[in-house]
């Protein structure tokens, strides 16, 4: 069948020339000895850009290369160190692969395929569709999809042209469901870092998060210094994780019981009155709702559900109500799991409400911003703007924009816009979002490298890395208020251009050349100015910081919180209201089909996302991911460690790559893990391509969240074959 | 006369969660070649289903203080140069092997310039007073560079109240470096 936009896998005149700059940008330290002395060296401070945690970096820079990245000292969230992402961020700048001119998609003889064009052409015609586009079809129509605080720029630029669509695979496919129930209970989210006093926790429940695997620095540091302090740590994980390996308690819990065994902890809390009355009597309402609503979740119910015994369900709830204030359930971060995760997070927030842990050592603190002030500027109206389906849903859920591009109900969507998320890996439900790309008009990809979503793109716009550009300002909440800076540490390579000057490129075609100040310093220095800074002193700083805030509440202070009733809501009204559980009840997820194991996927310390897979650097860490399977369990399936096999879901859906296997005693005999991530099918990834397999080519059924529309993607389940 | 500095690495493996910047913050500082490391993670599992226990380590050259590797060498390349460390003198090294051949702890390969390399302690940062590249990154601050000759109690300190394992002492090299369970 003949489909309007293929993937576009060659491209002959332009591979033979990106076959020769690769060679020119692979990093050569000159001189015989590398540890000399170099008069030409200088160290730029910046921020990391291998995660979305935005550490503080020096770059270190000799003879016009970078040639090693370390934690920038005075940062709140590097203080001097760094993980191995960060440490081989150069390995992204000097990838021979990355994207090097803007691309636009051709037709020749009946094959589609990407020609070169120029930063003019490219953008000329990118402003042509979208003034067809929205004479057809309104601005409504026009879609933003983004990951990173890259992308800021472009949503200015959209904003002010009328466009308001934007979704982030990181709300419905990640963080959404804790926001939301965060918000439910105490009026507000948890944040980004998250506003977690692990450090100075006494008692650690980690259910499914895996600190130490999911390296953001600073989260990372805190659970260190926690563990050497004597922080007693239970972790809940199908899965035998690192952190794990440091807990005093590891309960293998069967995937998908979390809730259930929350409810029972709250029930046992509540019935032996362990819970830190005071603070619930004058900050919560809700508690008797709450006691009926868990009466069912007897530690011998629970038992059976989760495979943990009674006597150790009971052991951690009393441990819980032992150290109370001081004792945290952390409330992880990917949170997409079984689709009641809104809930499961709900109850872990009502959990924690109980032991009083709010604003106070070793439990949730208060952060703030720096708050450095922004620039107007203006907006135009849309039509109508994309609101979700989804009662609670904060934020658009990608999912859903990937539906109504298909039913083009209520309205069409034909334009989408991507920075810096590769859709195909990010969404789960491959076959939705490829036929979703069938029914665009226009597409425009903005990345540092090929990625599979590239390959559907109309226009490809090559970004400058991290180390070759200007961000806006980084001003978010922390323990301690800072705002950073990311700047160029070397110019940017090949006919790359940083996001700020493509957006005020775009802005001009798009008949909108004063959005913008003239060139980004003068805009950052406005802003800096603001705060009695400017732009050379954060330059030459990388940071500014305020005191640490007042991260613990006063004894006898009165809170306030900005749920319906300024009280934490034990049991929710809002939720009532709308026809869900206002105690958060448990369902048992769908069992395993016989023969099949439920897919887990989770994080390496060495890689992020798939977006660090095809780093020189840091492949050499950790070159492929491997299914992890109980050793029991392959045994009868006849596989043996280290071989390769294709992972096929219970729709019959093949993994497009094969994978190592792992037997292992670290993981339950019903399921099995892998790090996702991998699987690369972009034949202009040369290192990343084919290498393990994706764990979202498997997520073919996605347990949508009621509440707020996020897909729940481990309700999949894989056998496996040999079969190419 | 300045007394003599006795450099050892103490190593808490309780902090480490194995995830490799000291690996590859070695190899930038270092330059170490693709397809080589000085340093390097191993990860430990004892144990069967659901009694598990996991061990996450970071390994280097042991910097011995009676060394093998500096005995074995017959051009004199590997020495001692009186920290602690033992070092290589790359253009007194014809790549021979004799060292990896005699090193209990496989901590050397041969760089494809062809002398033999290994952890040196980041001497070259030792001697601007830096610490070493993998100890200045480790986010979860695992790794401490020690002089056991000194007394500002730093080693003490850290080994207090600790079970503190070393690596084939049968092997008489006398090593040191030090992991704390």
């Amino acid at each position: 069948m003949f489909k309007r936009r293929q993937f576009i896998k060659i491209s002959s005149g332009f591979l033979a020339s990106s076959a020769m700059a690769g060679s020119v940008g692979w990093p050569l330290i000159s001189g015989k000895d590398a540890l000399a002395h170099h008069p030409a060296e200088k160290v730029v401070p910046t921020i990391c850009e291998l995660c979305f945690w935005r550490c503080g970096v020096d770059a270190h820079v000799r003879d016009g290369k970078v040639y090693k990245i370390t934690g920038q000292e005075n940062h709140p969230l590097s203080n001097g160190r760094l993980c191995p992402r960060g440490t081989g961020g150069h390995g992204l700048l000097y990838d021979p692969d990355r994207l090097k001119h803007p691309l636009i998609r051709e037709t020749v003889d009946g094959n589609q395929r990407f020609r070169k064009a120029s930063w003019d052409e490219a953008l000329t015609l990118i402003a042509k569709k979208y003034a067809e586009i929205t004479e057809k079809y309104g601005t409504e129509s026009s879609v933003m999809f983004s990951h990173g605080f890259g992308a800021s720029f472009f949503k200015k630029l959209f904003q002010a042209y009328g466009i308001h669509n934007f979704t982030h695979p990181s709300y419905a496919q990640c963080r959404g469901p804790r926001l939301e129930a965060f918000k439910l209970t105490y009026g507000h989210g948890v944040g980004s870092p998250e506003g977690l006093d692990v450090k100075n926790s006494k008692y650690l429940v980690l259910i499914g998060t895996h600190l130490g695997e999911n390296m953001h620095n600073t989260a990372v540091q805190d659970f260190a210094d926690a563990v050497s302090a004597g922080c007693r740590i239970t972790v809940v994980d199908p899965r035998f994780s690192v952190a794990a390996g440091k807990a005093e308690r590891w309960l293998p819990i069967k995937p998908g019981t979390d809730l259930a065994l929350l409810r029972a902890w709250i029930r046992i809390i509540l019935k032996e009155e362990i819970y830190d009355k005071k603070f619930v009597e004058e900050n919560t309402v809700g508690l008797e709702e709450l006691r009926d609503g868990v009466e069912e979740a007897t530690p011998e119910r629970t038992a059976a559900y989760t495979g943990i015994s009674a006597e150790e369900i009971v052991a951690v709830a009393r441990d819980l109500g032992r150290y109370k204030n001081n004792a945290l359930v952390h409330p992880g971060r990917h949170v997409t799991w079984y689709g009641d995760d809104t809930q499961r997070s709900r109850a872990i927030a009502i959990l924690n409400a109980l032991l009083g842990n709010y604003q106070m050592p070793g439990g949730f603190i208060t952060q703030k911003k720096y708050g450095v002030p922004g620039i107007k500027f203006n907006m135009k109206k849309s039509a109508r703007t994309l609101h979700s389906k989804y009662p609670l849903a904060h934020s658009m859920p990608s999912n859903e924009v990937v539906e109504q591009t298909i039913s083009a109900k209520p309205w069409p969507i034909k334009n989408w816009f991507v920075y810096g998320t590769n859709l195909i890996h990010s969404l789960g439900d491959q076959q939705a979002t490829l036929k979703a790309i069938q029914n665009l008009e226009f597409m425009v990809a903005v990345d540092v490298l090929p990625m599979e979503i590239t390959g559907y793109a109309d226009v490809i716009l090559p970004e400058s890395t991290y180390l070759e550009r200007y961000d806006d300002l980084d001003d978010r909440t922390y323990r301690v208020p800072y705002v950073g800076i990311r700047q160029p540490v070397v110019p940017p390579m090949y006919d790359s251009k940083p996001g700020h000057e493509i957006a005020k490129l775009l802005a001009g075609k798009m008949g909108l050349p004063d959005l913008f100040p003239d060139d980004i310093e003068t805009y950052l220095d406005q802003r800096l100015q603001k705060i009695g800074s400017s732009l050379s002193e954060l330059k030459e700083k990388g940071v500014l910081k305020k005191p640490e805030a007042e991260i613990y509440r006063k004894p006898g202070k009165i809170l306030k919180f900005k749920t319906p009733s300024g009280k934490i809501e034990l049991a929710s009204e809002k939720l009532r209201e709308l026809g869900f559980d206002a105690v958060p009840q448990y369902t048992p997820p769908p069992e395993n089909p016989p023969g099949y194991f439920r897919l887990l996927f989770g994080r390496a310390p060495m890689h992020t996302f798939g977006r660090t897979a095809n780093n020189r650097f840091l492949g050499e860490l950790m070159p492929e991911n491997e299914i992890w399977i109980n050793e029991i369990s392959g045994r009868d399936m006849k596989l043996k460690h280290g071989e390769y096999i294709y992972l096929v879901n219970q729709d019959g859906v093949k993994s497009k790559t094969s994978i190592k296997v792992r037997l292992t005693q670290r993981i339950r005999p019903d399921a099995v893990y892998m790090v996702h991530g991998f699987g690369h099918t972009h034949p202009w990834l040369k290192l990343a391509g084919g290498r393990g397999a994706s764990d979202a080519d498997l997520v073919t059924q996605q347990s949508i969240d009621p509440i707020m529309g996020g897909t729940g993607m481990n309700n999949n389940f894989v056998t496996f074959t040999r079969k190419a | 006369m300045a007394r003599e500095r006795k450099y050892a690495m103490i190593i808490d493996t309780k902090r480490c969660v194995g995830c490799s910047a000291c690996v590859y913050a070695c190899k930038s500082e270092n330059d170490v070649p693709e397809g080589f490391c000085r340093d390097w993670i191993v990860q430990r599992v004892e144990g069967t289903f659901p009694n598990l226990k996991m061990l996450n380590r970071s390994e280097r050259c042991q910097h011995c203080e009676e060394a093998p590797c500096v005995t074995n060498c017959p051009t004199g390349a590997s020495y001692y140069p009186g920290d602690g460390t033992v070092q290589i003198e790359r253009d007194l090294c014809t790549g021979c092997k004799a060292c990896m051949a005699a090193c209990p702890y496989d901590a050397r390969y041969i760089h494809p310039k062809g002398y033999a390399d290994k952890c040196s302690f980041c001497q070259h940062r030792l001697k601007k007073g830096l610490k070493p590249a993998c100890v200045t990154v480790c986010p979860t601050k695992t790794l401490h560079l020690v002089d056991l000759n000194s007394n500002d109690g730093e080693a003490e300190k850290l080994m207090e109240g600790r079970i503190i394992t070393q690596d084939k002492v049968h092997a008489g090299t006398k090593p040191k470096l030090f992991w704390l369970a």
